[in-house]
């Protein structure tokens, strides 16, 4: 995964130094053939019916895709480290959003649950579902 | 290599209107090439932490949204085609190689591979949109709308596939316009001989054409896995009787596997009427007690096959997937700027921030996509 030598630039004095690092092509493409595979993988995974194993392995597949990305693609391997930080906090505090957004998602189940079976218990003839107010809609919206 | 020679060019032309020694490229505030590249970099990084946290918002909502309804997750997915899912997976990845390799070949000062690269790039985000046009038009078609406007599937009087074909119609006008007006350009700046001019017509035109490549391979891949997927999905749903007349009569017909009839005869019957004479027909409502409906996990797909559950998958699917398509708008006219600065030779080992800004921006996109992808189309 070197990097191939930069460009010849002997010629102009204003600027000290080359900041470029090209990456090389072999780097690029392995990448890149790696990313399709990965694809295949989770496409391939998804026919099988894994339960609740299935969603994991499936972000799993994802998180490699999109490390590999952020790392080589997006150059960050080899970036200034204060760009890193900058990114990985980002993520970090998505999953504080997620994971603490998901914590209480069933608080309420219970008071649903009840109420759905008093709905249910009132209900005089089951009508067409499509003009049927649900529980998650009636509940979310 | 010629990037000397550029350098020289821009170098040495600047000098003479300007009163200091900062060439055209550098602006007057930075004191080298470096610090103007470190600086515009960090500002992109720290404008994709706030795309990352954006879009977290989205996926929040759908992480919610799938925890307190697995099943209709399940369900709603199933309209999602995985293998247009897949194509467009693929074009993106090629289009996140294109643009790396555009960022080195602007290192190098490759102009012809940086113009290339940044073609193909353009060209890919065009097969994209394309692609995603045939597949929001075909579920539009479908009923397969967000929150209210959901149509419970199954019920044929409530699809109108002509509504779908003439969404895509609507859709195409735009690209049809850019793509006349980029070929009269092209036409023009090859009878001026401006290669300028022509470097940058080029791959515009070459990306409007692209757009209708995506259209016509969304449709074929499309009407071909509604004739494959058919067999699948009744399969999977649990309707254990065939339909190969069914099949061939409807190309449009992946949703009459929830259909709640009673017997797989009168289905067909259905389904043929149907297919002569959409408009016409009525369906005598089945009688749900009656009827073995396919079971998503515990619920039938009755229960899930409604405005307040399928509709909010796709009210989550339309807004994920449609900021996502915005940013690839977004990204396609950035990119149409690094043409147009490329065509110039504006790009040197000095001077690349641009591109690989761009190249940040483009490459986040594609990360969106690669969680989008499982998380919409490959759930089982």
């Amino acid at each position: 995964m070197g990097h191939t030598a930069a460009s010849p630039d002997a010629a102009h004095g204003h600027h000290d130094g080359e900041f470029a690092h090209p990456a090389s092509i072999r780097m690029l493409l392995t990448v890149f053939f790696v990313l399709v595979g990965l694809t295949f993988l989770t496409v391939y995974q998804a026919s099988f019916d894994l339960g609740g194993a299935e969603i994991w392995l499936s972000l799993i597949i994802a998180t490699i895709k999109a490390s590999l990305v952020i790392l080589f693609f997006m150059h960050l391997l080899y970036d200034k480290p204060f760009n890193a930080i900058l990114f990985i906090s980002s993520l970090i505090f998505v999953t504080l959003f997620l994971g603490f957004t998901l914590l209480d998602a069933k608080a309420y189940r219970n008071q649903i649950e009840v109420r759905d079976t008093l709905e249910e218990s009132m209900k005089p003839v089951p009508k067409q579902p499509d003009v049927e107010p649900t529980r998650i809609g009636a509940t979310m919206m | 290599m010629s990037a000397t020679e550029t350098l020289e060019h821009s170098t040495d032309e600047q000098h003479d209107d300007h009163s200091h020694d900062h060439p055209d490229w550098l602006a007057h505030h930075f004191d080298d090439a470096e610090q103007q590249f470190d600086s515009g970099k960090l500002g992109m990084w720290l404008f994709l932490v706030t795309e990352v946290l954006f879009f977290s918002g989205m996926f929040c909502a759908y992480a919610l949204l799938r925890s307190q309804s697995p099943e209709t997750f399940a369900f709603a997915s199933q309209f999602l085609n995985e293998k247009l899912g897949a194509i467009n997976t693929g074009v993106l990845l090629f289009s996140s190689l294109t643009m790396a390799w555009a960022v080195r070949a602007s290192q190098l000062s490759q102009h012809r591979t940086l113009t290339a690269t940044l073609g193909m790039t353009l060209g890919c985000a065009a097969v994209f949109l394309g692609v995603k046009a045939v597949e929001y038009t075909h579920k539009w078609g479908l009923g397969l709308l967000p929150g209210h406007l959901y149509l419970s599937q199954g019920v044929p009087t409530n699809e109108d596939h002509e509504f779908g074909e003439r969404a895509l119609i609507w859709l195409c006008v735009l690209p049809a316009i850019m793509l006349v007006g980029f070929l009269a350009w092209w036409i023009q700046a090859l009878i001026q001989k401006s290669t300028v001019q022509l470097r940058i017509a080029g791959p515009l035109l070459v990306a409007a054409i692209m757009y209708f490549a995506g259209v016509g391979l969304g449709r074929w891949i499309e009407s071909d896995s509604s004739h494959a997927g058919h067999a699948d999905h009744a399969s999977s749903a649990g309707h254990a009787t065939a339909h190969p007349a069914h099949a061939s009569a409807n190309e449009h017909g992946e949703d009459h596997d929830h259909h709640s009839s009673e017997t797989s005869s009168s289905h067909e019957h259905e389904e043929k009427s149907f297919s002569i004479a959409p408009s016409v027909v009525t369906l005598p409502q089945a009688n749900p007690e009656q009827v073995a409906l396919p079971k998503f996990g515990s619920v039938p797909s009755q229960d899930v096959n409604q405005r307040g559950r399928a509709g909010l998958f796709f009210s989550i699917y339309y807004c994920m997937t449609g900021v996502h398509a915005l940013h690839i708008i977004g990204g396609m006219v950035v990119i149409s700027w690094l043409i147009i600065k490329a065509a110039k030779l504006q790009f040197h080992s000095q001077y690349f921030g641009p591109v690989d800004n761009v190249g940040l921006y483009w490459h986040l996109v594609d990360f969106i996509w690669i969680y989008l992808f499982p998380l919409l189309y490959l759930i089982t």
